[in-house]
């Protein structure tokens, strides 16, 4: 088929992770959970990871042709 | 339950992944240009797609609900499913089973049993598999519409003449919407690709979940101590009725409380139902003949994409017990430990319920503890836990409490747990906005895909197997390029009417698995003897699967479980068996479905030997070229090097299955 799907899945994780990165930088202590005793801003953290994969995504699906060396 | 307060960027990113779905389908739809473009992706899919959408396909209402809630009912040993069950199956399919469904050139699972047997076989199963994918299909989105009519805000509410629809209706006819229009653009690849954006979508969106569960319980070691208490003491997170107790090891460790035997381990199961019925019949069963998940290696580009298809899946699908499992034990060990403050939630009560209760428990008298808790179980129409109501009781006797508070006391003395709601009640526990939206986009996904699979398996099937094989044979590709389109319309209507039937019953994962052993247990012992025994006759096939259907109706209809039996020996709830007299009781319903699957797979076994030993053969073994195992020659790809071939990946795949449950022994 024409579609290389990373496209898709990189952009949209990339756009989920520039939300998630935003609102965890914007809105700070509500963005924050406590677990342990410890405070984490899970949304800041967890935007960066999926930032991360989505731009992989996209440079895998840019560079073209070869598929992810999962097989 | 409460609704979650959710927040603009929750909604966001909710509406972004439904955009992304409804963008590929619309950007698949230019291709589809023919039924074979439609229905089969014309073969031409890469592998890791395959791969990843093979185990997605699977990983709808079933995996993500079920899962959990088997997480903390069982404990580690619901990993089974995947260390003893899933994985040795799929290695199965890849090495011994795909040469048969690729190379003969089938369309679908039912038609190759054509090739293999003959017509009769072909229906049956062509059938039999419509009616299951309708009934999954259905659990998905009646799972999806539920948690929606519970989480969002709007009380939706619409007349359209005599007809009134409340939120449940709306949430289910949107849904089904959606799913309706990407797949009639895309067709298969659009539900392939959909499947593998909900593959990372569910992997990204509960990772984080477990992560912080698990930090929150204090790590594995602590939560496995927990679990220790638990075990010798299930009644007190309400997980078995009290006066059942479990060796410390019953939560934590997955193969010793098996070894004891079936009144040793939660689940109620011992070692020849766990390793013959799961991990035989019902596991090879599902992954090896069901035509949804094959579905998707058939569509691969060529054999060896499609041999290696299953083993691409196979590798993290050995890591999901971490994804879907853990939750639910982190759910029974933080439910033991007061100070969080958790319970797996109870059923739904509605207001008024609750209402008449605090009335109860206002006029209880301390004294009389025993009659009061009687009075309030009938208010909540549940069972409640004596010793919690009672402390209940008597501290509002001392001093007034405020209603919220005894509301809060009746909420966690409700003796019964609501286990499809574990995962969500973890969402919410630790997903601030943000997170929250991606995780609740996650069981959104995988709803929406686990529908979206079966409906594109049931066009199949009824567009090549039923329709033109049985209604209108030779017609032009476009006429049956158009049928497939209205079997998905057909597959959406029936697929709804198939929710509302599921609405009325409460554990989805039993349900589902009833019918994985009415069908596809026998069906097995028919692929076995088809492709490995060439006296096998298509007589023998067809009456064979017939008595083995008929025998897991039987096996149902005679036994039912312990928790199931009324004072008189007879069977209380008719869908849990037993409606023909009890003959045999199990302790769990996993146990009776492993004991049925076995059942019906022996029948279908001994009857379809027999019959066929009795029967002519009526195809010649040149006939039977490429469809059965001693009569195809082997295929050995020159250019693939010796570590990728199926069987040498497939060994290492198993040996990694062996060092899993070695670890968690």
């Amino acid at each position: 088929m024409g579609l290389d799907i990373r496209w898709p899945i990189g952009l949209m994780f990339t756009l989920i992770g520039v939300l998630l990165v935003g609102y965890g930088a914007v809105q700070g202590a509500s963005a924050t959970v406590q677990v342990a005793g410890s405070s984490l801003n899970v949304d800041l953290c967890w935007g960066l990871v999926l930032l991360v994969f989505g731009a992989a995504m996209l440079l895998g699906a840019s560079l073209g042709g070869k598929q992810p060396p999962s097989a | 339950m409460q609704p979650i307060a959710l927040h603009l960027i929750d909604y966001t990113i909710l509406i972004a992944y439904v955009g992304f779905v409804l963008g590929i389908g619309w950007a698949l739809s230019r291709y589809m240009k023919s039924s074979s473009d439609f229905l089969t992706s014309a073969r031409s899919i890469p592998t890791w797609v395959t791969g990843l959408a093979f185990i997605s396909a699977n990983l709808g209402a079933l995996e993500l609900v079920g899962m959990a809630a088997s997480g903390a009912k069982y404990g580690i040993a619901t990993a089974h499913f995947y260390w003893v069950g899933a994985i040795p199956a799929m290695i199965f399919l890849a090495v011994f089973m795909m040469p048969f469904y690729y190379g003969s050139k089938a369309r679908s699972v039912p038609e190759y049993l054509k090739m293999r047997f003959d017509e009769r076989v072909r229906a049956l199963n062509s059938l039999a598999f419509a009616v299951m994918t309708i009934f999954a299909s259905g659990i998905s989105i009646n799972a999806l519409a539920k948690l929606l009519t519970n989480l969002l805000p709007w009380q939706l509410n619409l007349s359209l003449g005599f007809l009134h629809l409340g939120s449940y209706d709306c949430y289910l006819w949107i849904c089904s919407g959606v799913v309706l229009l990407y797949v009639l653009k895309g067709g298969l690849t659009s539900a392939i690709y959909t499947e593998v954006l909900q593959f990372f979508m569910i992997v990204l969106g509960f990772a984080p979940v477990v992560y912080l569960g698990m930090k929150d319980v204090g790590g594995w070691h602590a939560m496995n101590q927990t679990l220790q208490g638990v075990a010798m003491n299930p009644s007190s997170d309400y997980l078995q009725a009290p006066g059942i107790h479990y060796s410390p090891d019953a939560w934590s460790s997955a193969w010793r409380p098996l070894l004891q035997g079936s009144a040793h381990n939660p689940m109620g199961v011992d070692l020849f139902a766990m390793v013959f019925g799961l991990g035989f019949v019902l596991s090879f069963g599902y992954w090896c003949t069901n035509f949804l998940v094959v579905q998707r290696a058939m569509a691969a580009k060529n054999m060896t994409a499609a041999r290696n298809t299953p083993l691409v899946a196979a590798l993290p699908k050995m890591l999901f017990p971490f994804l879907v499992i853990v939750p639910g034990m982190i759910a029974a060990a933080l439910m033991a430990m007061p100070e969080k403050n958790y319970r797996i939630p109870p059923p739904i009560v509605s207001a008024a319920r609750y209402d008449a209760a605090v009335a109860d428990v206002r006029k209880a008298d301390p004294a009389q503890i025993p009659d009061a808790c009687k009075a309030i179980s009938a208010d909540l129409g549940l069972n409640v836990d004596q010793a919690r109501i009672g402390l209940l009781i008597q501290a509002n006797a001392q001093a007034r409490l405020a209603d919220d508070d005894i509301r809060k006391g009746l909420y966690d003395g409700i003796a019964v747990n609501d286990y499809d709601s574990v995962i969500l009640s973890l969402v919410r526990k630790y997903c601030p906005p943000g997170l929250l939206g991606l995780a609740l986009t996650a069981l959104l996904a995988s709803f929406m895909s686990g529908m979206a699979g079966n409906v594109t398996a049931f066009n199949t099937v009824f567009t090549y197997d039923l329709y033109q094989a049985y209604m209108a044979k030779n017609k032009s590709d476009h006429h049956y390029f158009w049928v497939s389109k209205i079997a998905t319309v057909g597959g959406i209507l029936l697929s709804i009417a198939a929710a509302y039937f599921a609405s009325m019953f409460y554990n989805a994962m039993d349900i589902i698995q009833l019918v994985f052993g009415f069908v596809n247990a026998p069906l097995f012992a028919t692929f076995l003897l088809g492709m490995f025994w060439r006296r096998t006759t298509g007589t023998g096939a067809f009456y064979g699967l017939f008595g083995g259907i008929g025998a897991s109706a039987l096996f149902h209809a005679m036994t039912t479980v312990r928790d199931n039996l009324g004072p008189n020996h007879e069977a209380l709830n008719k869908m849990k068996g037993g409606y023909l007299g009890v003959h045999a009781v199990f302790p769990s319903e996993m146990a009776q479905n492993f004991w049925l699957a076995t059942f019906a797979f022996l029948v279908c076994l001994t009857l379809t030997l027999v019959i066929s030993l009795a029967t002519e053969r009526t195809k010649s073994d040149e006939e039977l070229k490429g469809l059965v195992y001693s009569l195809t020659p082997r295929e050995v790809d020159p250019n693939q090097p010796v570590w990728q071939r199926p069987a040498v990946m497939g060994l290492a795949l198993l040996a990694g299955c062996v060092i899993l449950n070695w670890i968690f022994w």
